[in-house]
């Protein structure tokens, strides 16, 4: 019962989401009744469903092992969901066969916790690969790698490799990588998971950039003052399943927090019962 | 996008050369990995070769002889000879006049024969046809044709002799060698293409987060193997190409100077060895760079 509300809420939210386009457009990112079986037994993730739409900022949040991680493999088609659909700007994720999925990944810049850096090539090699990738030519990537590492403050460090910076700096190179080729989608998996307080605003300062100009980001974190100061649409996941989607939500809200989240949803017209916050 | 495909050979050798070069340990290990193999069946193939050789050589001296009877007039001989060919299994047939016999007979015990011819007067050594049989598994073949039973079917043959207990202690001898040889070789070669797709299995799993990664970034799986397929072309090449050229200084400082006292190592039949060279090289290159592609498919599966 819980997960239905959540879901309705969902869906609601989705079409009227702040930022968000016309009720007619096709959201980016939509899950449908999606549920993740690990091999070993183990839930990944239950019955989520969610819309995001256009240029949305959404934090998804949650302990160790809610299921932030399997959303963000399950997107990238890393794994396939055992259950449900999971929709890309309109198209079903489970179609897309095999030899296609390169293309699909090409559209969604990833950014990990662990920055993924490929060891053996300078910061501008490393951003020059995503380029390759897709066959850009030699000219461009000239010009657009310096240009993105300016952007992300590293015009210094071009020729030095991923082992020689510092944490922030290489998880800066990660979002020039992913950004590199403007994605519409990018997604971040605990961006600031291993980073300070300090360099982490930085780092969110930089996605939120991104995503004033006009791509949708989706972040998995659990860095709770991160989320509380952004205000953005929060999903909160809890042992694989969506137990809460709030417009412009706090990591986990207080008391008064909450009043005002039952008032929203009265303005939106679904009951606030059976909500486990 | 046209000009791009152009310049991509390029840029998948330039990516080969930098993985050689960051990586350039595991790289070195198979590099040496395939050098002492390729040095192992350079040196193996050859001794495979000449002892089969040696032992074929051997089995082509099983024969029949065919005794001519002394009252067998110079038609019946002819007509010994034509039915001889015409015999089933028959590879050669060659005639030992008396005189031949004899002489042949001197060079082997000059001792006994020189005196012995004098003292007898006239020559003991009867004429023969020397048979020597296509296949010489089946020589009994010959002798049943020509005397079955025993009894010579033609009036000019006087005894078929195929020296039973020789033959058949040539040919097990020389089929064990065969057999054995073949037994090794086909191991040696195995563990050889174990040995260096293991190595380079290694190599490769060590970058496989790398590998990961690059798929995640959207690189497709030919996008990321090409380097890895030349990067093994290029270990498997100079490691083949090393073991070739210890292969030649130990043929020109040690074989062949030797090669003129043991017949062995000089057995004809054995491969040329630029053929061998070549072969090696193309095993190299082809082993290693199949065992780096194929290896990669376990982690291009993200």
């Amino acid at each position: 019962m819980p997960t239905r509300m959540a879901q309705t809420d969902t869906e609601q939210m989705g079409a009227r989401a702040a930022s968000g386009p016309p009720r007619r457009s096709i959201p980016v990112v939509e899950l449908e009744d999606v549920t993740k079986v690990y091999d070993g037994g183990s839930i990944g993730l239950e019955q989520a469903s969610m819309k995001i739409g256009r240029g949305e900022f959404v934090f998804l949040v949650g302990p160790t092992g809610c299921g932030k991680s399997t959303c963000i493999r399950l997107l990238q088609k890393e794994l396939e969901p055992s259950r449900g659909e999971i929709r890309i700007a309109g198209r079903t994720l489970g179609e897309i066969p095999r030899a296609r999925v390169p293309h699909l990944r090409r559209n969604i810049g990833v950014v990990f916790q662990d920055y993924k850096l490929l060891p053996n090539r300078t910061i501008y090699d490393n951003v020059a690969y995503s380029l390759q990738v897709i066959g850009e030519s030699r000219q461009e990537i000239r010009r657009k790698v310096p240009d993105i590492l300016r952007l992300v403050g590293l015009a210094t460090k071009l020729h030095n490799y991923p082992d020689e910076l510092s944490g922030g700096e290489q998880q800066r190179v990660s979002i020039a990588r992913a950004f590199v080729n403007h994605p519409p989608l990018l997604l971040a998996d605990e961006p600031t998971g291993n980073l300070d307080p300090e360099t982490s605003i930085g780092i969110m300062q930089l996605i939120y950039r991104i995503n004033r100009t006009g791509t949708t980001v989706i972040v998995a974190t659990h860095d709770r003052e991160m989320v509380d100061k952004m205000r953005r649409r929060v999903i909160e996941l809890r042992e694989g399943r969506i137990v809460r989607d709030e417009l412009s939500g706090l990591y986990r809200p207080d008391e008064s927090t909450t009043e005002f989240a039952v008032r929203l949803r009265g303005e939106l017209g679904v009951g606030a019962e059976g909500h486990p916050n | 996008m046209r000009d791009v495909r152009r310049v991509r050979p390029i840029f998948f050798l330039r990516e080969a050369l930098r993985g050689l070069r960051r990586s350039s340990a595991p790289a070195l290990a198979a590099l040496l990995t395939v050098l002492l193999t390729a040095l192992v069946l350079g040196v193996f193939i050859p001794i495979v070769q000449a002892t089969t050789g040696t032992a074929n050589e051997v089995r082509s001296r099983v024969v029949v002889d065919v005794y001519v009877s002394e009252s067998a007039t110079g038609e019946e001989t002819a007509d010994l000879r034509r039915s001889l060919m015409s015999t089933p299994n028959v590879e050669s047939v060659e005639f030992i006049s008396k005189g031949e016999a004899l002489s042949r007979a001197k060079e082997k015990n000059p001792k006994a024969f020189k005196e012995g011819a004098e003292l007898l007067g006239s020559n003991p050594l009867p004429a023969s046809f020397r048979v020597t049989p296509e296949d010489p598994d089946h020589l009994q073949q010959i002798v049943d044709a020509l005397a079955p039973n025993g009894q010579p079917r033609l009036a000019a043959i006087d005894e078929v002799r195929n020296r039973e207990e020789e033959t058949d202690k040539i040919l097990s001898a020389t089929g064990l060698v065969k057999g054995l040889t073949a037994g090794l070789a086909a191991l040696l070669v195995l563990a050889s293409i174990a040995l260096v797709a293991n190595t380079i299995r290694l190599s490769v799993f060590a970058r496989r987060r790398e590998v990961e990664v690059m798929k995640l970034v959207g690189a497709t799986n030919w996008f990321i193997r090409w380097p890895f397929v030349i990067e093994g072309m290029i270990v498997g090449f100079f490691g083949g190409l090393l073991a070739v050229l210890l292969l030649t200084v130990a043929k020109e400082t040690l074989i062949d100077p030797l090669s003129e006292d043991f017949a062995l190592l000089a057995a004809p039949d054995t491969i040329d060895f630029p053929l061998l060279a070549a072969l090696l090289m193309l095993a190299c290159v082809l082993v290693a760079a199949l065992g780096s592609g194929i290896t990669l498919r376990r982690f291009l599966r993200v």
